[in-house]
């Protein structure tokens, strides 16, 4: 029986609290970004997974995820309403705290994923319909993906995949789901004609630095344990969103003035791109990193801007690609000098791990893209994606939600 | 006969015109914000990647009914104190006005607009 450790589950209940700070943070992330007749429509559709994945996560979610393995591919039926999950640890996952503490740690991944998509689609999607489309995602995207990666038995896991906290999981898989939903639903009303500016640019700062913070216990958590490991991934974290942070305000500066949205966005970029190699580099690699990933995701969104591709907030370039170079970046860097429960990336010597790692980034992107794409298409033809042309022109706050953000 | 001037100016102008209109006497005005653009068409501003094109610029529009031999004097003091040399500086109309009722008093014309301590006292012109 394993023996329940006081300081692993302290941290983890503490990180606990940390990533489900990200999901506010998020909202309002986004929610300045956006014009201020939609402004609670936004913040709604981040905050709104806190009750959603609160309830899907105990019924049935953790289940499916992290549920004994059936065939590689999904976790079984044994832990629905988290039965039998509890104050014993399960070995599988962390001998050392409660195997319910687990089960909420990834609660919390399972709330912010979804709501990161958000970013591709906001001011113009149907609030029914996105529930709809939010609970049918986290069941066969989300749940099943999770599975595969972190899941024991878990097909990616199996092959060998690395993805500490969630760059496969969350990043790419969110990004990419983003894309093709913005793909699947057009853009919005005059977007290329009429300027669609922020309107609260310090509340996109004040949800960056809740991020960053929160982003210690995504990262930091992820561990498991309040170890070494944990350490590492802690200061990866923050070597990376600090580097991409200057290198993006260099980047803007090149190209005018030093934008305050740069910089937060560059952070952002930063910590996404890290968390799949967090736990397995070193501080210096981390730097590399994130340096690395303001680039990709800078000129990501210019790409996407001059194909007159309206995903929104940029999603897709700042966590998908992010990301993307993360876990490839995994498979460069990793050492079992940090984490010897990792595995040695190329330039250790185990050239193996990065064409593992481009699988999975390979495989996550096909299968979210995919399946997103189709899932849109099928709710607009049968109950429509968008709300009509005269709601967004009043925009979602009233029309949506009959309530004005500012009186 | 009483004229209208509605001048719009650059927000960070706008201190500096009152400071003058005040000095000159006029007491009574009203302000708006507005948004617009002229000649120019737009600024750019910083974004997230690069640039971005903003049409709409802020500006102030300073609304002042007054008597028609008061206009000269009082546009060249806005167009001292508005003007930077930039695109942007902004624009001066000039209306007639039909007629001014003061509600709490029913006074009419220029009556209406007559303050104790006017541009009109200060000169001596009753």
């Amino acid at each position: 029986m394993a023996q329940i450790n006081a300081g692993d589950t302290a941290w983890l209940m503490v990180c606990c609290s940390l990533v489900l700070m990200m999901t506010p943070a998020l909202a309002f992330f986004y929610g300045g970004m956006v014009r201020k007749k939609n402004i609670l429509s936004t913040l709604t559709l981040s905050y709104v997974f806190m009750a959603l994945i609160g309830v899907q996560w105990v019924l049935y979610g953790y289940s499916l995820a992290f549920g004994p393995d059936i065939g590689g591919i999904i976790g079984g039926l044994e832990y629905l309403g988290l039965a039998g999950v509890g104050a014993a640890p399960d070995p599988n996952y962390s001998a050392n705290v409660p195997a319910l503490l687990f089960a909420a740690f990834q609660m919390m991944f399972a709330v912010i994923t979804p709501a990161l998509i958000t970013g591709g689609f906001v001011e113009r999607i149907r609030f029914k319909s996105f529930l709809l489309f939010s609970i049918i995602w986290s069941t066969i995207v989300y749940d099943p993906l999770c599975h595969w990666v972190w899941g024991v038995g878990g097909w990616l896991r199996q092959m060998g995949v690395l993805d500490f906290a969630g760059g496969t999981v969350v990043h790419i898989a969110a990004g990419f789901s983003a894309l093709a939903f913005a793909m699947a639903v057009g853009p919005r009303k005059g977007f290329g004609r009429t300027p669609m500016e922020p309107h609260n640019i310090p509340y996109t700062v004040l949800g960056t630095g809740l991020l960053w913070v929160g982003w210690f216990g995504f990262n930091g958590g992820s561990a498991l344990a309040a170890d070494g490991v944990a350490v590492h991934a802690l200061v990866a974290t923050n070597t990376s969103g600090a580097a991409a942070a200057l290198v993006w305000m260099l980047l803007s500066w090149l190209d005018g003035r030093p934008s305050t949205l740069g910089l937060a966005t560059g952070m952002v970029v930063g910590l996404a791109a890290v968390t799949p190699a967090s736990g397995y580099v070193t501080p210096m690699a981390a730097m590399f990193i994130g340096a690395v990933a303001a680039p990709i995701s800078y000129y990501a969104i210019r790409f996407r801007a001059r194909r007159g591709l309206d995903e929104s907030l940029d999603v897709w370039a700042c966590h998908g690609m992010a990301s993307t170079w993360g876990m490839l970046a995994t498979g460069l860097f990793a050492s079992t000098t940090v984490n010897p429960a990792g595995a040695n990336g190329l330039f250790h010597g185990n050239p193996g791990l990065f064409a593992t790692q481009l699988w999975a980034v390979v495989v996550t992107m096909a299968y979210a893209f995919v399946v997103t794409y189709v899932l849109v298409k099928v709710l607009d033809w049968s109950i429509g994606m968008r709300v009509s042309e005269m709601e967004e022109e009043v925009g979602l706050d009233v029309s949506a939600h009959g309530e004005r953000a500012y009186s | 006969m009483l004229k209208k001037i509605e001048a719009i100016i650059r927000e960070d102008r706008f201190n500096d015109v009152k400071e003058a209109l005040r000095g000159l006497g006029i007491v009574g005005m009203n302000m708006f914000e507005i948004r617009g653009h002229g000649r120019q068409g737009g600024i750019e501003l910083a974004g997230r990647s690069g640039t971005f094109q903003v049409d709409m610029l802020t500006k102030v529009q300073i609304n002042i009914v007054l008597s028609e031999h008061n206009v000269d004097e009082v546009v060249q003091t806005i167009v001292n104190a508005a003007r930077t040399g930039e695109t942007g500086d902004g624009l001066i109309f000039i209306h007639p006005i039909e007629e001014v009722v003061r509600i709490r008093t029913g006074e009419r014309g220029r009556e209406a607009v007559m303050y104790p301590g006017d541009i009109d006292e200060k000169k001596g012109q009753k």
